[in-house]
């Protein structure tokens, strides 16, 4: 303070330097520099080098790298056919979780959004599994799934059911990866939801009862346009955090069996530090970027319009 | 019964049922811990016949338990405090100060917003090596630090920092305070909420991070939980499930027991950030 007062006294002859909009200026550079400088080591350099990354042959174990320009993507696109079977996986278990999981979300939210007795404890258990670590919640489902003397197989076996090898045959092994991952994941956007629910005001809903309407109509033609905003965010979020699971798939079935599990991210994973191929797992990871920027994109805009 | 109470219990029921996923797993869990390998795979009972209470004795023989346990709290209350510290100047600087290049410093932080780590992990991987610090805590600090989770963390404060009233620190501003202790002594202080929220989002988040762990440690003292956890396999690299399971006990349920104490704060601040983040 001493110092910008000198400057003032000082400034009769010619104009101060340091004005109000410098010092600002100075002040918010400060201000966001760690969190800039952070940015730009561990974000934006990375997401430069990927680009480079992805038009090298480049082996990890070898150490050579060559330029091979657009090879990398040519050989995700057209020649290999894992990758066809790891977009083909990702959007499957995209389009069964995302559904499901908001469904039960908006399913859990309508009944548990208004007050009774014991509604905290039902939220709680919903909830629970968020807080949870992914590793944890995969590593028991995974001894709960067993194909043999696994507690599921052997309930359904006390009732007469002979339970499939659920994580040893491709179509069951996604199925109960995206069965877990909405159980553990589906609080979140029950809460998102629930929040939506309070902040509709409640004289709609009685207007609608007095004039008649069954609960349904109400639901249908009043609580679920105005969930609209809401709905598309979430949507959208679900998205994206299906294009993130990795932990889950790592953890229950290593991607398999047969690849019958190999997402997106677990394939970058597993091209990059498990098979050392640089150039192809950073092509990959590009491709990731695009789908999430877009998302991204569609999700910022969406906000936007919801503000203005 | 009326009607409406008939319908009321059907609600109930239909929960109840519906929970049964839910809760299934952490109870099989903990009962599991405690059951021996035979009885493990015997008929599914929930209360173990025989309790075997060598399982968690067995935990911190296997692997250095103890250690990895302490190495997880300690990062993560790393992680929390310096996303704290660094979140909240940057957050303020986006709400209050007016300057060249705030708007392109908000449109580039927008697009690490919901990056995955696998974007970046690669390149990261070379840098961290570079530096030397493979097999140390130090990239399980600075990534989630200065990775998506930070940018969350940034905008979640901002977006409150908007939401106070300006007048206060206004007149700190009169009384001739400067800018850095208007932030701390009167901007802090007012954004309890916020900070707890990014406090208990991050670390969680740091707590249960498991990539970088899995990419950067080798040696098994400098572990977290969660890549300890995944590591109760045998020679075969088949689980010993009934350690597993009781280490995965240890590290779940005082997790839980602060959530069930906290949990109308935890769920909140995950509101938030869905919300704004």
């Amino acid at each position: 303070m001493t110092n910008s007062l000198s400057h003032r006294s000082g400034a009769q002859a010619r104009a101060p330097w340091l004005t109000l909009q410098r010092r600002d200026a100075i002040e918010g550079w400060l201000f966001v520099s760690p969190t800039l400088l952070g940015f730009l080591i561990f974000f934006l350099g990375p997401l430069i080098a990927i680009f480079i990354y992805a038009m090298s042959d480049w082996n990890f174990l070898s150490g050579e790298a060559t330029f091979v320009g657009l090879a990398n993507f040519e050989d995700a696109l057209l020649a290999n056919p894992d990758f066809w079977l790891v977009l083909r996986n990702s959007a499957v278990f995209a389009l069964g979780l995302v559904p499901l999981n908001v469904a039960l979300a908006l399913f859990l939210a309508v009944a548990l959004s208004r007050p009774f007795r014991g509604v905290i404890v039902f939220r709680t258990i919903f909830f629970a599994p968020v807080i949870t670590s992914a590793i944890a919640w995969a590593i028991v489902w995974k001894f709960l799934l067993q194909g043999e003397g696994g507690p599921i197989n052997q309930m359904l076996a006390m009732i007469g059911i002979t339970g499939p090898n659920w994580l040893r045959e491709p179509n069951w092994a996604m199925a109960a990866v995206i069965v877990t991952r909405v159980i553990k994941m589906v609080g979140l956007n029950m809460i998102l939801y629930i929040a939506a629910l309070q902040a509709i005001p409640r004289d709609y809903d009685e207007a609608a009862g007095l004039e008649g309407a069954s609960r349904w109509q109400i639901f249908r033609l009043i609580t679920w346009p105005l969930l609209g905003p809401t709905t598309l965010v979430i949507v959208i979020l679900t998205t994206i955090g299906s294009f993130k699971v990795f932990d889950h798939i790592y953890q229950m079935t290593g991607g398999g069996p047969e690849n019958g599990t190999l997402v997106l991210a677990f394939y970058i994973y597993q091209q990059g530090f498990q098979f050392f191929d640089i150039g192809y797992a950073s092509a990959l990871a590009i491709i990731m970027f695009v789908i999430v920027t877009i998302l991204t994109l569609i999700q910022v805009s969406l906000r936007r319009k919801d503000d203005a | 019964m009326t009607r409406a109470s008939w319908n009321r219990l059907a609600w109930i029921m239909a929960l109840t049922l519906l929970a049964l996923p839910f809760v299934f797993p952490f109870l099989w869990m903990v009962s599991a811990g405690f059951k021996s390998v035979t009885e493990i795979f015997g008929a599914p009972n929930l209360i173990p016949r025989v309790w075997r209470y060598e399982n968690f004795a067995e935990v911190f023989t296997y692997q250095p338990f103890a250690r990895q346990y302490f190495n997880s709290l300690y990062i993560a209350g790393v992680v929390t405090i310096l996303t704290l510290l660094i979140s909240s100047l940057a957050g303020y600087a986006l709400a209050r100060i007016r300057f060249v290049g705030a708007g392109l410093i908000m449109l580039l932080l927008v697009t690490a917003l919901m990056m995955p780590d696998e974007v970046t992990i690669i390149p990261n991987f070379f840098f961290i090596r570079w530096l030397g610090l493979v097999d140390t805590h130090w990239p399980l600090i600075l990534l989630p630090v200065f990775g998506a989770q930070g940018v969350v963390a940034t905008f979640l404060m901002r977006q409150y920092f908007l939401s106070l009233p300006k007048e206060l620190e206004e007149a700190a501003k009169m009384d001739g305070l400067s800018r850095f202790g208007i932030w701390w002594k009167i901007a802090i202080p007012m954004s309890r909420p916020a900070l707890a929220a990014v406090a208990i989002i991050t670390f969680l988040n740091s707590w249960n991070l498991f990539l970088e762990p899995l990419i950067f440690l080798s040696s098994l003292e400098k572990f977290t939980l969660p890549l300890a956890l995944s590591n109760f396999n045998d020679s075969y690299g088949l689980p010993l499930w009934n350690l597993q399971l009781a280490a995965t006990t240890l590290a779940v349920i005082p997790v839980l027991i602060i959530y069930l104490i906290a949990q109308r704060q935890i769920v909140e601040s995950f509101a938030l950030s869905g919300v704004k983040g």
